[in-house]
């Protein structure tokens, strides 16, 4: 059964990539039994199963996902949160109250404001209505101080890296606390401006060049040699 | 303001710009030229410069135009005051609302509709100089926009016109040969797929005449996929190309 | 807003179109029945109503003086509007003409401009300075499908119904004088729209067909059987051997329609 493309390589929407018996994964489709690209992304082969690894998407939710957002209204009974995705979610007052909603004496501005920022998980959701979100789960809630930056959704895992090894690899070497959103919002809270800046860096530089090889080391030697520019500053 | 030229084709077969009958004009493509769109494009072809952006799937408003089962695309080709050689007004007009109108028709069948329910893609073409065929430019780059935002696609969609001048058929018509030229036949394409989205025709041509067009003119949009499949590799692989010279220093 | 087709219904036309039948009995190539009449208003210099099927198109001309295109000084101008009226259909609602409305009367004029079915040179009153301007207002009261094609015979039979005052020009000045001549007609197109569905193609689509429809094309042609005038709309796509033999099958619709109405 033939394959058109190999491994890694670079595809656009409509590029035949197999056909036969293969099953469409990620970021592909299938005509007449043959699959082809619906994103501009890399080739993967999984087994059977053709995907594409997209440079570039947007998040959709699924139900599960730990995602963060920000606050963009304040409703009546609720929030309506921006999570980086064409469908707003929805955070009911009863939730983060933990108890039932009292119009006349929860005041919600106070709770949660515009603005504002959340950790919380996807309850509920599916093609008929907009996500329903939690916060009443450990780790889970408002955050209070941090730097956000988004990535594209995709480039979420290249961040994480081989079990664990990019991810944990940066914590190390800026000493912050980074939480990573499904939808592709990352929280860094460090101790520091510049520690929180850097991590920034290294995860926006992840991003453009995460379809290259040898990322890792790149990053490493970034953040050593900023590192040491910084001790040598302080030793001045 | 008015010389019509006296002939369109010489003796030699060389076209008012010096091309051959079944020549395409130059043509430059790059993606993602406006960094606040989700997705956006930038053409040259012949004279033609054209700007491509796209902001989307996201919220709809006015909320009642939502679609339950399918997003909502909404396209808008208007054209810069100073495009063209007598200065157009800004509001819209009917030719503008009619070519967004087949813009988006030709653009939509690309788009995996059903994806994103309750969703609005807006796709905006703006056209900075026209030379004739602005709508096939406008397609091409709007096409790149929408696969530069991430939105999920069938296939590119290229575009490009073929028609007759004097008693020749000829492809990629600009400004001069469309007004004063027998006819003119705009094409769009979804190559993998072989599916024409567009196609429109005025002018005379007898159903032969129309036929040997219509091919001409896809043979065309071959030419200037390649083209679109390279500007979106561009983007990525320059990136590459930076790493390595990194590592060999 | 127009009531949703149910399933099952776009089903059932789509199942019977593939053996080759439609669900009002026609044949895949058939046209529903036409219907003209002219002159029915008065105050118009020429009016038809064309009934096409249940489609109902009324469309009005009116003559007036003014100046010609900077670009065709020679010539008289030609200036086609379309009004899809709410009473015509659900899915109407009023307003300025919507990109449905304008792009409904730029295929009628293309197939009246392109063919040169109105000798414009003939409509030159002072050369740069005065020319007349004929009005062609399309006005849709029902809307059952293929509004296209409909307006379009609508359009040209006013036309031919269209009676121009006998002028002359003293000092500068045009002067009407008694008596009528009619408009000067060179050619009469005629526009056959076929509709894809499924893999197959069918003529003078209705509206549940226009609904299940993947894509429509619209062929202008003139008398000597030259294509004046295309546009596909639609959110679907043909193939291009899908594009020729639509062309093909309007070509012979146009000469049977033509033949038919003495044109």
């Amino acid at each position: 059964m033939p394959i058109f493309l190999e491994r890694k390589q670079l595809v656009t929407p409509g590029d035949l990539i197999a056909e036969g018996e293969y099953t469409a994964g990620e970021n592909t489709y299938m005509e007449n039994n043959k699959i082809y690209a619906s994103r501009v992304g890399i080739v993967e082969y999984e087994t059977k199963r053709v995907d594409v690894v997209a440079l570039k998407s947007f998040y959709v939710p699924r139900m599960g996902d730990i995602v963060i957002g920000t606050i963009s209204e304040v409703g009546f009974s609720g929030w309506t949160v921006d999570i980086n995705s064409p469908y707003p979610a929805l955070l009911r007052a009863s939730d983060v109250l933990s108890r039932p909603f009292r119009p006349q004496k929860d005041d919600l501005p106070v709770v949660l404001d515009m603005g504002d920022l959340v950790v919380a998980k996807i309850v509920s959701y599916d093609r008929t209505h907009d996500p329903q979100l939690t916060v009443a789960e450990p780790g889970l809630g408002r955050i209070t101080r941090g730097q956000i930056v988004k990535v594209t959704p995709t480039k979420i895992p290249r961040v994480i890296g081989k079990k664990g090894s990019m991810i944990s690899m940066i914590k190390q070497e800026t000493g912050c606390n980074i939480i990573l959103g499904v939808n592709g919002v990352v929280l860094i809270t460090g101790k520091t401006l510049e520690d929180e800046q850097l991590a920034m860096m290294a995860i926006l530089k992840i991003e453009a060049e995460s379809h290259t090889s040898g990322l890792t080391d790149r990053i490493s030697k970034m953040l050593k040699e900023a590192k040491s520019t910084k001790e040598e500053k302080m030793n001045e | 303001m008015n010389d019509k030229p006296e002939k369109l084709i010489d003796k030699k077969g060389l076209r008012l710009d010096g091309r051959k009958l079944d020549e395409l004009r130059p043509v430059k493509l790059q993606v993602g030229v406006i960094s606040s769109a989700d997705g956006s494009a930038y053409i040259e072809h012949g004279k033609n410069k054209i700007l491509a952006g796209v902001y989307g799937p996201r919220e709809v408003h006015p909320k009642h135009l939502a679609l339950p089962d399918r997003t909502v695309v909404k396209c808008r080709y208007h054209m810069a005051p100073f495009s063209v050689q007598e200065r157009k007004s800004p509001a819209p007009s009917r030719r503008e609302i009619e070519l967004s109108k087949v813009i988006r028709e030709a653009l939509e069948p690309a788009i995996f509709m059903e994806y994103y329910p309750r969703t609005m893609i807006n796709i905006f073409v703006e056209v900075l100089q026209a030379d004739g065929g602005t709508r096939c430019a406008a397609i091409t780059a709007a096409a790149l926009a929408l696969a530069d935002s991430g939105i999920p696609m069938r296939d590119l969609v290229v575009a490009c016109a073929a028609g007759k001048v004097e008693d020749k058929i000829v492809l990629d018509l600009f400004d001069t040969e469309d007004k004063v030229g027998t006819a003119d036949v705009p094409v769009a394409l979804m190559p993998n797929l072989n599916a024409i989205t567009l196609l429109q025709m005025d002018g005379t041509l007898s159903t032969d005449e129309f036929e040997s067009a219509v091919n001409l003119a896809l043979e065309g949009c071959k030419q200037i996929y390649v083209l679109q499949k390279e500007a979106l590799r561009t983007k990525y692989v320059n990136v590459k190309e930076e790493n390595k010279e990194e590592v060999e220093e | 807003m127009a009531a949703v087709i149910t399933r099952v219904k776009q089903k059932q036309i789509a199942q019977l179109i593939d053996k080759g039948k439609r669900l009002d009995g026609r044949e895949l190539t058939e046209y529903r029945e036409i219907k003209i009449e002219q002159g029915i208003i008065e105050k118009a210099e020429g009016s038809a109503r064309v009934l096409l099927g249940k489609t109902e198109v009324l469309v009005g001309t009116k003559i007036e003086t003014g100046e010609p295109f900077s670009d065709t000084p020679n010539e008289g101008v030609l200036t086609v509007n379309a009004e899809l009226v709410p009473l015509a259909s659900p899915s109407f609602e009023p307003g300025p003409p919507d990109e449905s409305s304008i792009e409904l009367a730029r295929i009628v004029d293309r197939g009246i401009r392109e063919s040169k079915a109105i000798d414009t040179e003939k409509l030159v009153i002072e050369p740069g300075k005065k020319v007349f301007i004929v009005f062609v207002d399309v006005y849709v009261l029902n809307h059952d499908g293929n509004l296209i094609d409909a307006s379009a015979l609508a359009a040209m039979a006013a036309l031919l119904n269209t009676k121009m005052r006998k002028y002359e020009v003293e000092d500068g000045e045009v002067k009407m004088k008694p008596g009528y001549e009619p408009l000067p007609i060179k050619k009469r197109p005629i526009t056959i729209t076929c509709a894809k569905i499924g893999n197959k193609l069918v003529v003078d689509p209705w509206l549940e067909e226009e609904q299940v429809m993947d894509a429509r094309i619209s062929i202008a042609f003139d008398d000597d059987e030259n294509i004046c005038a295309i546009q596909k709309g639609g959110s679907g796509y043909f193939e291009p051997n899908e594009v020729f033999e639509a062309a093909r099958i309007a070509k012979e619709k146009a000469m049977e329609m033509r033949k038919k109405l003495n044109w």
